[in-house]
């Protein structure tokens, strides 16, 4: 086990270290940036000292390594329009995130779970095709068209929730059902798909045939052995949320770092922009290796 | 051994709608697509039917849209902004789907937005099927180190998120039809690299593909010859997947403004633009995501009644 977890660790290492390389190759090869912050009125003179300022006229190894080492720090450098470091640019907006993420996960949960559990428990009758329905629907919607329709019911017409901002919790309630849904699918296919496996095998025969009532059988037994891959799963689902949240947060107006790197982007502040990517790359890939150790905890096979 | 994990993007758990016992397990995804059984397989499969009628009367409407749209997309009327459609008060017959903030005909643009939605679709999926499914026969073919390296870039290729990525070098390079499909397709190819790196590790010690190499044959006449039809079944499906995948980034990037521009009538750029007139015509936004939705569903429903018909082995 020891040995399996350093290779995975090694591994993400690396791949860290070349999604930061990627991720800085394609922003600083975005043109200049500099002549844009500086306006048409500047002079060449101008610009040549904005650039020396921002340290953009050394060589790109030169100015990865420096990156690498500070970001190695916690110091991602300075945002080139805000005036103010990347760092605390974030580290402001990362609490609507991880709200917005944490709430999302929960709605995810608690469609998923129990739809996936019934729909194993009376395989092919409505409660099956209910859950099937919703799986199949959640696939093919676009999430910002859902985020808007909700907004357009609840917020605008009903009036119940606020349609856009970050100011209260019931802020966040519209954008976590759109973003938790869009990661429900493949959560719910994977739980059916487990609980049938497990309902299927010998241990849950004889505790049937024991007696054990129904409810003691699906939780007590086949739910524990049937969780982990979800588990693993939904760690993963937890890291595509941080991807999906740009797109929400941005049809919600959530200030939160979905938004800010959509900001970021469309105006090419690098250096936020690639702090986020890389942040965004060590999240998703812790999770990936967190749901490699449950696999691997539940599957000796693969510690091999 | 390093394993890769695709996310959210596993092939089991799909509910079986087909009967089972209909497909023989033992048999080769070749053998069922050319089998004789084929078309009655496909016949008793509803929601497979339901999804190809819906892709097939799109197709359609996107081939011939010229001849069945009512009005020019692109051509603006001030005198007749934001016209409801016939289902609420105020609508005609003149615009059947009302007419959006420029006056242009809803129907009219609706219609050749099909175009770009497929175009995207298609184009994606060769782009990255290509990538892909390379990628994923070397790595499952040779194995070892070949396999080693192939996994590390597939690795690296999921952890850098789709999304911004997409937006930043559209971003950087400009934004233009061509510009989305190359993006998409160049990033689009992780599940046939995983799914077709698995399909072939199952298939390369068969009998048959050792008597080839008994044989002598070649390596490259081995994969083409002996291994690619037998994973054609699998790759199909993921191609459906893949292909409603790019289409909804595209309408997402569209939505950002970093996808198709303006004026092109772009489902995704219409739901954006319908945004500004969210309180009073929400049926702006309506009508484009639906179109979205609608063909979205249909390759979907496609794609899981192939993978029921062609590959009864990846169901539980």
């Amino acid at each position: 086990m020891i040995g399996y977890l350093s290779q995975r660790l090694a591994l993400a290492f690396l791949v860290c270290l070349t999604v930061s390389l990627i991720t800085f190759f394609l922003l600083t090869s975005s043109g200049d940036v500099v002549s844009a912050i500086a306006g048409e009125e500047a002079t060449p003179e101008q610009i040549a000292a904005l650039r020396r300022e921002l340290g953009l006229d050394a060589h790109w190894t030169v100015r990865y390594l420096e990156w690498l080492g500070n970001a190695l720090r916690g110091d991602f450098g300075n945002s080139l329009f805000f005036r103010e470091t990347v760092a605390d640019l974030i580290m402001h907006r990362l609490p609507n995130t991880l709200q917005l993420a944490g709430m999302s996960l929960a709605v995810m949960l608690s469609l998923s779970l129990p739809l996936g559990m019934l729909a194993a428990f009376r395989p092919n009758t409505w409660v099956d095709r209910l859950a099937l329905s919703i799986a199949v629907m959640g696939q093919a919607m676009p999430n910002f068209w859902f985020g808007l329709i909700l907004m357009v019911v609840f917020a605008l017409n009903l009036g119940w929730l606020p349609p856009s901002g970050s100011g209260t919790n019931w802020h966040f309630i519209l954008p976590a059902i759109a973003l938790g849904y869009y990661a429900t699918p493949p959560v719910m296919r994977l739980t059916r798909a487990g609980m049938i496996e497990v309902l299927g095998t010998d241990y849950i025969r004889t505790a049937r045939a024991k007696g054990l009532s129904t409810t003691r059988v699906l939780f007590k037994h086949a739910l524990r052995n049937a969780i982990i891959p979800v588990v693993a799963l939904t760690a993963v689902q937890f890291g595509n949320m941080l991807g999906g949240s740009v797109v929400i947060e941005t049809v919600f107006g959530i200030q939160g770092v979905g938004y800010l790197a959509w900001e970021s982007i469309t105006r090419l502040d690098v250096p936020v922009v690639q702090a986020i990517m890389i942040l965004v790359a060590i999240a998703y890939i812790t999770l990936v290796l967190v749901s490699d150790v449950l696999n691997a905890w539940l599957d000796p096979k693969i510690r091999k | 051994m390093t394993t890769v994990n695709v996310p959210g993007r596993e092939t089991s758990g799909q509910p079986a709608a087909t009967d089972p016992a209909s497909a023989p397990s033992g048999s080769t995804a070749r053998a069922r697509w050319r089998d004789r059984d084929f078309p009655r397989r496909a016949l008793k499969h509803s929601a497979f039917l339901v999804g190809c009628s819906i892709l097939v009367l799109i197709l359609l409407m996107a081939l011939i849209a010229p001849l069945i749209a009512p009005y020019d997309p692109y051509s603006q009327s001030m005198a007749n902004r934001l016209v409801p459609p016939i289902w609420m008060d105020g609508g005609t017959w003149d615009h059947p789907l009302g007419t959006d903030g420029l006056g242009r005909d809803y129907l009219s643009r609706v219609i050749y937005g099909s175009r770009i939605s497929l175009l995207i679709g298609t184009f994606t999926v060769v782009c990255s099927g290509l990538i892909g499914t390379t990628l994923g026969v070397l790595a499952g073919y040779f194995g070892g180190r070949v396999d080693l390296v192939i996994n590390f870039i597939i690795m690296t290729r999921l952890t850098l998120p789709v999304i911004m990525v997409a937006l930043a070098v559209v971003a950087i390079v400009g934004s233009s039809l061509t510009v989305v499909i190359l993006v998409l397709g160049l990033l689009l190819w992780d599940r046939f690299a995983v799914v077709m790196r698995s399909a072939v590790m199952q298939v390369r010690n068969q009998e048959y593909v050792q008597s080839a190499r008994a044989l002598g044959c070649s390596t490259p006449y081995i994969i083409v010859r002996e291994i690619m039809p037998n994973i054609f079944g699998s790759l199909v499906v993921i191609a459906t997947f893949e292909m409603a995948n790019a289409i909804l980034l595209e309408a997402a990037l569209s939505f950002l403004g970093l996808g198709v521009q303006p004026p092109l009538p772009s489902w995704g750029l219409m739901v954006a633009e319908g945004r500004n007139y969210l309180l009073f015509d929400p049926w702006l936004i309506m009508i484009p995501g639906f179109a979205i939705f609608l063909l979205v569903l249909a390759i979907n429903l496609m794609g899981d009644g192939l993978r029921d018909i062609l590959t009864p082995e990846n169901r539980n």
